[in-house]
């Protein structure tokens, strides 16, 4: 029993976990292939347009790899926690449906018609259809980031006799108040994604002296939309989401801030340390005082409840996983807000392109917004643990009753060997791409 | 409100079916039929900008299952774990067979990519219609052993086979020879299928050897359909009750048969979208008919102490059903008009599409 949930658990976080780096990328990336899209039909400079085509071949490969790796996703809700799609189904089987039916059709449909039929519409036809792409994709985060706000807040729902959760208002799921912080600051965090690759191969280009003229674009625009991105994803929409999680899990809020014990006179805020769970304490600490009381609550001397005042019941079930998620998110966050503020001045100032060591900066930046919106997404799940519905169902409730762990095993090993080839092959793929780099309209 | 969902459930699965279906098809011809480069490029062609989309069907059927009918997705989706997987993997290996094919050209490269579509869609044939074959043997529902449930009536787990590939063991596999049947009948059916569609959406040179295939290919699947529904009463003793019951649902057969004979004067057809619409009605009748004999159950149960599936005690409950009509409502007409977009764009022939040079 142990071993099944624990491979469940480990096919369903190393299956999304990969997933959710293609759309991570093609979220944001689709606002900003709109905005050189709309920046052409307002100039008529061919340098846009040539700017979206080149980012729409990025796209197009992410878009592929994304979808490939999200029809195991729906699946498995259904292979692997059967008895929670059983139990939830007619709630979660809602927004997962009206996702399917909503914003996938919208995007694959219309992809197809961006990327093949631009000579076939005309270019405001054409522009439409990237804006409709990209409605679809911000849609699909949308719905997911709903299932997803039902699960750590469940709304609308009742109890029947027999354990299952009844849908009693459907508004509800929508008007979830942990949905739109949720919601906006996942939307950012891709932006944030997309606007360093974008920033990142233009510094590539650069400092490579060639396509110069887009390498110039690109780090210009991804440097803009990265700020505004990396200022929204803290405030306001991260300190809302985090207010939400202080309010309606508060041991996980406890546990990812790494507060062991309540503190009279306010909670300082923890940025380095090493949690010791066995011994309820932080090691090697470095903290600020009441910090943490006054961005919570606005008041440096309120009281902020530390892992002592719950029941180990409830602790989260990986509590320095959930700590380190938490800190390596905001830690590079931070980091990325100091470093586009100084890449941001220099473009101002009109220095950037001969700034040398803030384009390297930049161009070594590429893995890091992955590695902090998989942080964010590792803190949420890991901060609902043990709960599948938060404080209603536990994970080892939720799954599947028939299927052995050899079983899970054996698709836990496929999915790996199967996804190390599909990364080689993206990055192969992508690498061509990059190295080819955007091709300039030639009018005859 | 459950029917109605169950109506619409199977409406979206057959769609899916015969959309998804031509391209698991052309992948089959491409497999065994084309041989050249140029030929390689019509079959891809007439898919091209299409198969993406007509697989969004098989995610929009599994939410609506998800949704609408949670203990049967919730059931089968654990019990058939391994046949399921299996299928996300070929799904997987197609479309990137698929979209790297044209993505360096290299011989090695595209031979290496072009078996994978094509292998890939033979099995995913393969293994359709061995679901279906499934779902009308029934399983051993709450996985009864000495006349006892070890599990929850409703759950249930198969292996990938047993070891006397009978549909007639007390534990039963995925593959026996009467799922194994209907596979083949998948396969055959969508290689028709799928040559059809390239012959309508190409002038490829081609064509002309894909019309005396798919007559011959006819003459297979025909003495397969009369095998199996000479073998039918194996699974289920009188799979002909719903028929004497509800006489109009004859048609569904009738529309098979049509379809099936139909195909037989495949080389004399004047239109090139003929042939599609037959092989449609070979689909969609089938399916309808095989579906039909077993209703309301969903997924029959091959022991006597827990009871089928049916499609009313798998369903959601009411105010969720309700509900989701409203919005399905709205995003059906959406779809549609998607649809229209999309094939009145790229409407006619697609020989020069260009498809995989982007």
């Amino acid at each position: 029993m142990e071993d099944m949930l624990f491979y469940d658990r480990m096919q369903f976080a190393f299956t999304i976990t990969f997933h959710y780096l293609f759309p991570q990328l093609t979220m944001g990336l689709s606002l900003m292939i709109v905005y050189f899209k709309w920046r052409f039909l307002r100039t008529k400079i061919d340098k846009y347009n040539d700017a979206a085509k080149f980012w729409m071949k990025i796209f197009a490969l992410n878009f592929a790899m994304g979808v490939v790796t999200g029809i195991p996703m729906e699946f498995q809700f259904g292979t692997n926690w059967a008895k929670f799609s059983e139990l939830t189904g007619g709630i979660i089987g809602q927004t997962l449906a009206m996702e399917g039916m909503f914003s996938f059709f919208l995007e694959s449909s219309f992809l197809g018609l961006f990327l093949f039929g631009e000579k076939l519409m005309g270019q405001k036809l054409h522009f439409l259809t990237g804006f409709l792409v990209f409605l679809g994709s911000w849609a699909s985060g949308y719905l997911i980031i709903a299932t997803h706000s039902w699960m750590q807040y469940p709304v609308g729902y009742e109890i029947l006799e027999n354990g299952k959760f009844v849908l009693n208002n459907f508004g509800a799921l929508f008007s979830n108040p942990w949905l739109m912080p949720a919601f906006l600051h996942n939307q950012m965090g891709s932006v944030i994604t997309s606007s360093f690759v974008v920033a990142s191969i233009g510094a590539f280009y650069l400092l490579n002296n060639k396509h110069s003229e887009f390498g110039k674009l690109f780090v210009k625009t991804g440097i803009i939309f990265g700020l505004i991105s990396s200022i929204l994803v803290a405030f306001p929409t991260g300190d809302w989401a985090a207010k939400n999680v202080a309010k309606h899990q508060p041991v996980t809020f406890a546990a990812m801030e790494g507060i062991f014990e309540t503190e009279d006179g306010g909670a300082e805020i923890i940025l380095i340390g090493q949690p010791d769970v066995e011994n309820k304490k932080l090691d090697n600490k470095i903290a600020v005082p009441n910090v943490l009381s006054f961005l919570t609550y606005q008041r440096w001397d309120a009281e902020i409840k530390g892992l002592n005042e719950f029941d180990e019941s409830v602790y989260p079930t990986n509590i320095p996983g959930l700590y380190y998620s938490y800190h390596i998110m905001v830690g590079l966050g931070t980091i990325f807000i100091g470093l586009l503020l100084i890449a941001g001045i220099q473009l101002y100032r009109k220095k950037l392109y001969t700034t040398k060591w803030v384009l390297w900066t930049l161009m070594f930046m590429l893995p890091f917004p992955y590695i902090a919106n998989t942080a964010g997404w590792y803190t949420a799940e890991l901060g609902r643990q043990p709960w599948l519905v938060y404080n209603l169902l536990r994970t080892a409730d939720g799954i599947s009753p028939t299927v052995s762990s050899g079983n899970t095993l054996f698709t836990l090993l496929g999915f790996i060997g199967l996804y190390a080839l599909l990364g080689l092959l993206f990055i192969m793929l992508a690498a061509k791409i990059i190295h080819k780099g955007p091709e300039t309209t030639k009018h005859i | 409100m459950e029917l109605l969902w169950y109506i619409i459930l199977m409406t979206m699965l057959t769609i899916y079916v015969i959309l998804d279906g031509y391209d698991f098809g052309a992948g089959i011809i491409h497999l065994f039929f084309a041989k050249t480069e140029k030929d390689k490029k019509a079959v891809t062609n007439a898919i091209g900008p299409f198969w993406d989309a007509n697989e969004v069907w098989l995610i929009a059927v599994g939410g609506v299952l998800f949704f609408a009918f949670p203990t049967l997705y919730a059931s089968s989706f654990s019990g058939f774990y391994l046949p399921l997987m299996m299928i996300l993997w070929l799904l997987i290996f197609r479309a990137i067979g698929l979209e790297l094919r044209g993505q360096i050209k290299n011989r090695m490269w595209e031979a290496v990519w072009d078996k994978a579509f094509g292998i890939a869609s033979l099995l995913l044939a393969l293994f359709f219609g061995i679901a279906l074959g499934n779902i009308v043997r029934g399983v051993n529902l709450g996985m009864v052993t000495d006349g006892v449930s070890t599990h929850e009536p409703h759950f249930f787990f198969l292996p990938l086979w047993n070891s006397s590939f009978s549909p007639h063991a007390e534990h039963l596999g995925v593959i026996d020879w009467f799922t194994l049947m209907l596979g083949l009948v998948g396969v055959v059916s969508l290689a028709i299928h799928g040559a059809n569609w390239i012959i309508f959406k190409t002038n490829s040179d081609l064509n002309p050897k894909l019309k005396k295939v798919i007559f011959n290919l006819n003459f297979v699947l025909l003495a397969l359909v009369i095998i199996s529904l000479s073998t039918w009463h194996i699974i289920d003793p009188n799979p002909f009750r719903n028929f004497m019951e509800h006489p109009w649902l004859i048609i569904f057969p009738l529309i098979t048969f049509t379809g099936l004979f139909g195909l037989f004067k495949v080389k004399s057809f004047k239109k090139d979208g003929l042939g599609f619409l037959f092989s449609t009605l070979f689909l969609l009748g089938g399916l309808a008919s095989t579906v039909a004999s077993i209703f309301p159950k969903v997924l029959p149960s091959t022991n006597d102490v827990n009871p089928s599936l049916t499609l009313y005690n798998v369903a959601a409950h009411d105010y969720g059903l309700s509900i989701g009509v409203y919005w399905f409502v709205i995003a059906a007409f959406l779809v549609a008009v998607y649809m229209f977009v999309q094939y009145r764009v790229f409407r006619g022939k697609m020989d020069d599409v260009g498809y995989g040079d982007h």
